[in-house]
């Protein structure tokens, strides 16, 4: 199987490996970067579990090739919280509204809505609806989801003015 | 401090981990030196097979290891999967082959493991094993199956009734001869799968020095595993330890036994290296235990008033191609008729069917969403057909409050009378009518109909039988730094038990949470457990927690009281160390009190103490087993032109006793409705006539989105339960078992003006059409 350099910056730092060109956004991250906050959890583009940002853009990690995110800016949920390890908003959130049970979807749910709200925060309940209707979460029933993004996106509008 | 901690919305002590990303899943867990395993799975739903050719596979640049069902290890005690739960009753009991030998009987069945350098390597090799099948013919539908003449799910069985069972009470013969009335309906009923988001695995990390294996399996019962794991392979309990780490949902099928966790074990033991497999999402269409179709039948036998006197049918249930988890399905499907409804007279038979399809086992509250929707059916249906509103029919027949304790006559699993302990069903029902304004919404519903929209309501009451013990125990120790450390057979797949054992731990030592490590689901920490099913474990593990901090309380206590030589009723445990009432300045800490009895500092023990350690362990029995209940109403709108079905509200009166963290509660009920509404509306696994999965995706495979559902109300009562000392009733099932029925319920109300009954679920746009326009043909 041919094998190709990639180098990304994920979080900030640089990350660089030989990679099969099979190998998809998703394992690269898990694998060679060590960051299994990133969770596969159909590897069919569906459920949304392992979504990254990847150049300011919401992408699902199993639909990318790794060689496709060459030279690209990655942030994963590793990436989420501020430096000296204080919480996002969306994270405080996320625990302030019981947003999560089992926590596997929830990596995805947080970077869904980083994208989505830090392009515009000033959002409604039906639209933030519309935009995690692409990650399936089995436990929660969504409601504790909603009022967390709610919550967060008042608070991230706050700080953006 | 003096903080309340039982009853408060406590955020939860799992949540930091799992929101920074740091949570540790199966599939994040690396080993040095580690392969991967893939399995090559059945292409065919019922076929004789033989395997050709393994030489390609085996010499592919970075394969460590093929096995077949012919190279597995002679030591083993069997080469097919030991039964889970037999039962004497089980008149045919299939399992299958840990891979299989000459028979497959279902598509996804395992029948060889390749281990490889990488699992892309160890993917490529299982497409170079080369299997001749000759097809049998499969069985499919599970009425066909039951058939006394019908083709056979596997060569070797009599028939394809796994098993028959009943649940009989009072004269029912003679309530139909007597009756004033009486109908008869029938209805399919479906239930998807699991669906977690993380999908099963297993890490088998042999240490060949040690002869000890460490098993890591996203399971909801690594004990159970441990178990089997054992006696599938002859090795000791105590040479495997069995962890499960975070584990990314469970709901059910989790539960089980799967022979590829004695597969990885055995790999892992025979390579002398850590073996890891992780099932990818069309496995676990193809592989994880599903719930799928049971096929009901009712005559129901009633006064003109309303009063239900008799209720009798059969249950077809489809058991798919194995019984690998016995007749718990089958079980939980029958004991909670006739739920919260006074009918004296009941007689329901089953029979466990095969089919050519994935196995099954209980999903979220396993057959009781079943039971719950077959009453709230019958109840609409009496109502329908006397003309009688569905709430008032419900009102008529609901168990009374001055009924408790209340046993309709049904016999629970364990032997038991069925014994309903507290409740308030009849208020419940009354308080969701309010919630949801019952009464303005009929009349906003003829309104409505006046200008072609169709609106719903429908009405859903149930009991839940919880708690199953007989235990899960809790060990609670202060160590030497004066954390207080509970360890616990208890295991969670995001239901915040580590949360609910650390506020019960708190409130009665006094102590801040975050001083409270809970330790679960390894059984090399705590030596007993069950696992979480049946909504027992906030039950069985509250009343344990509480105990046994109780007595690390008193033995503190007893210890301070000799060290600062003051009574004990002088003193006070508050804020880590006991101290005298009269001057807080007199204290020992919990850590000095902990040194004090730790083994190495005391050359002996205090007068009185018999045990080492400042730590006691409980296991608090409960075989009164608490029933939770609750009232449902959903609303809805129909469109009859495009089938489509909105869902404006859901209502739910909920009764767990006494709650110990609302927000978890809440949080389970309002997942666990979604799920109900999943199944409703949306969930469906279609096999084609020849057994072939056709949903194995998430396109294909619909499970409930953020943009599809309501805003869930939830009010809670709270009778205490007297079955237990803290009054506690299980919560992770009563959100989903009375969500179908009510919903169905809702839309077959917003239907009213086409007289359509619906006879299946999930109901589909096409379904409503189908109902909507049959019913215009009819009457044209």
């Amino acid at each position: 199987m041919q094998e190709q350099d990639v180098r990304m910056h994920v979080n900030g730092k640089q990350v660089s490996g030989k990679v099969e060109t099979r190998t998809h956004l998703g394992d690269f991250l898990r694998q060679a970067a060590g960051l299994t906050g990133t969770h596969l959890g159909c590897e069919h583009g569906v459920c949304g579990a392992c979504t990254v940002i990847v150049d300011g853009d919401a992408v699902r990690s199993c639909l990318m090739l790794a060689v496709q995110a060459d030279n690209c800016e990655v942030i994963t949920i590793e990436g989420i919280a501020k430096e000296d390890g204080s919480l996002h908003p969306l994270q405080e959130a996320f625990r302030n509204n019981h947003a999560l049970q089992c926590g596997f979807c929830t990596a995805g749910m947080i970077t869904s809505l980083y994208a989505f709200l830090t392009e515009n925060p000033e959002r409604n309940e039906e639209e933030i609806r519309e935009a995690i209707s692409g990650n399936i979460c089995r436990c929660t029933g969504y409601q504790g989801i909603v009022l967390a993004a709610k919550e967060a996106a008042s608070k991230m509008a706050k700080d953006r003015n | 401090m003096g903080v309340r901690q039982i009853g408060a919305r406590v955020h939860r002590v799992e949540d930091d981990n799992l929101i920074r990303g740091e949570g540790k899943y199966l599939d994040d867990i690396q080993l040095p030196n580690m392969g991967y395993a893939a399995f090559l799975r059945s292409s065919m739903a019922h076929a004789k097979i033989s395997i050709t050719d393994t030489e390609a596979a085996r010499t592919l640049d970075g394969v460590q290891a093929v096995f077949t069902y012919d190279t597995l290890p002679s030591s083993l005690v069997s080469k097919t999967q030991l039964e889970t739960y037999p039962a004497p009753i089980i008149k045919q009991s299939m399992c299958p082959e840990l891979l299989a030998n000459d028979e497959v009987a279902h598509v996804g069945q395992a029948i060889a493991m390749v281990i490889a350098n990488t699992r892309h390597v160890a993917e490529d090799a299982c497409e170079l094993i080369q299997v001749e099948y000759t097809p049998l013919t499969p069985v499919v539908d599970v009425i066909k199956a039951a058939k006394s003449d019908s083709q056979l799910t596997h060569s070797s069985l009599k028939d394809n009734i796994a098993a028959s069972i009943e649940t009989k009470f009072g004269d029912v013969e003679t309530a139909f001869e007597e009756c004033e009335d009486s109908i008869e309906l029938s209805f399919k009923q479906h239930r998807g799968g699991c669906h977690s988001m993380e999908c099963r695995g297993v890490l088998g990390d042999w240490q060949q020095q040690l002869g000890e294996l460490t098993l890591y399996s996203s399971t909801q019962c690594p004990y159970l595993v441990r178990r089997m794991v054992s006696r599938q392979l002859g090795c000791p309990e105590s040479s495997i330890r069995v962890i499960a780490p975070d584990v990314g949902g469970g709901f059910g099928p989790k539960a089980g036994y799967y022979p590829e966790e004695a597969l990885i074990a055995i790999a892992s033991k025979e390579l002398r290296k850590p073996v890891k497999w992780t099932e990818d999402r069309r496995e676990h269409f193809i592989s994880t235990n599903q719930q799928r179709d049971q096929i009901w039948k009712l005559e129901v036998a009633f006064k003109k008033n309303g009063e239900i006197t008799a209720l009798k049918g059969h249950v077809t249930l489809d058991s798919g191609a194995f019984l690998n988890y016995g007749l718990l399905l089958s079980a939980t499907t029958l004991m909670p008729l006739p739920g919260p409804y006074k009918i004296k007279n009941l007689h329901v038979t089953l029979d466990a069917v095969y089919t050519n399809t994935v196995s099954t086992s209980p999903v979220r509250g396993a057959g009781r969403p079943n039971a719950a929707y077959a009453m709230d059916r019958v109840i609409d249906a009496v109502a329908r057909h006397l003309s009688i509103d569905p709430a008032e029919m419900r009102q008529i027949n609901l168990v009374k409050n001055e009924d408790f304790p209340y046993q309709p006559g049904s016999k629970h699993r364990n032997g038991s009378m069925m014994t309903y302990d507290s409740g308030d069903y009849t208020g419940m029902l009354a308080m969701v009518k309010e919630m949801a304004d019952y009464d303005g919404f009929r009349k906003e519903q003829q309104e409505a109909r006046a200008r072609g929209k169709y609106l719903g309501i429908g009405l859903a009451c149930f009991i839940e039988d919880t708690g199953m013990g007989p235990y899960e125990g809790v060990n609670v120790r202060v160590d030497v730094t004066g954390n207080i450390i509970a360890s616990t057979g208890a295991t969670s797949q995001g239901q915040g038990h580590a949360t609910v054992i650390a506020q019960v731990i708190a409130e009665n030592l006094d102590i801040d949470i975050s001083k409270i490590r809970v330790e679960a689901g390894d059984t090399g920490k705590f030596p007993h457990g069950i696992g979480a099913i049946g909504s027992r474990t906030g039950v069985n593990v509250g009343i344990s927690a509480n105990d046994a901090a109780i007595q690390v309380k008193n033995k503190a206590l007893k210890l301070a009281s000799i060290l600062l030589e003051k009574p004990e009723d002088e003193l006070e445990l508050s804020d880590g160390a006991v101290r005298a009432r009269s001057d807080s300045n007199q204290f020992i800490t919990l850590a000095d009190l902990a040194l004090q009895l730790s083994p190495a500092v005391a050359g002996k023990l205090p007068e009185g103490f018999e045990t080492a350690g400042l730590e006691a362990v409980s296991y608090q029995t409960t075989d009164y087993m608490p029933h939770s209940s609750g009232a449902n109403i959903a609303k809805v709108e129909v469109d009859v032109v495009t089938g489509g079905i909105k869902i404006l509200d859901y209502y739910v009166v909920h009764d767990c006793g006494r709650i110990l963290n609302p927000m978890i509660v809440d949080g389970q009920i309002i997942g666990g409705v979604v799920h109900g509404i999943g199944n409703a509306m949306f969930e469906q696994m279609v096999y084609d006539d020849s057994g072939n999965p056709m949903t194995t995706n998430y396109g294909d495979y619909l499970l409930p989105l953020a943009s599809e559902m309501p805003e869930i109300h939830v009010a809670h009562i709270e009778t205490p339960s007297p079955a237990n000392p803290m009054g506690l009733k299980g919560a992770g099932e009563g959100g989903t078992i009375p969500a179908i029925g009510a919903m169905i319920n809702a839309i077959e109300d917003a239907l009213t003006p086409f007289d359509a009954y619906i006879a299946k679920y999930p109901v589909t746009p096409e379904y409503i059409l189908e109902l909507v326009d049959g019913e215009k043909m009819a009457a044209e």
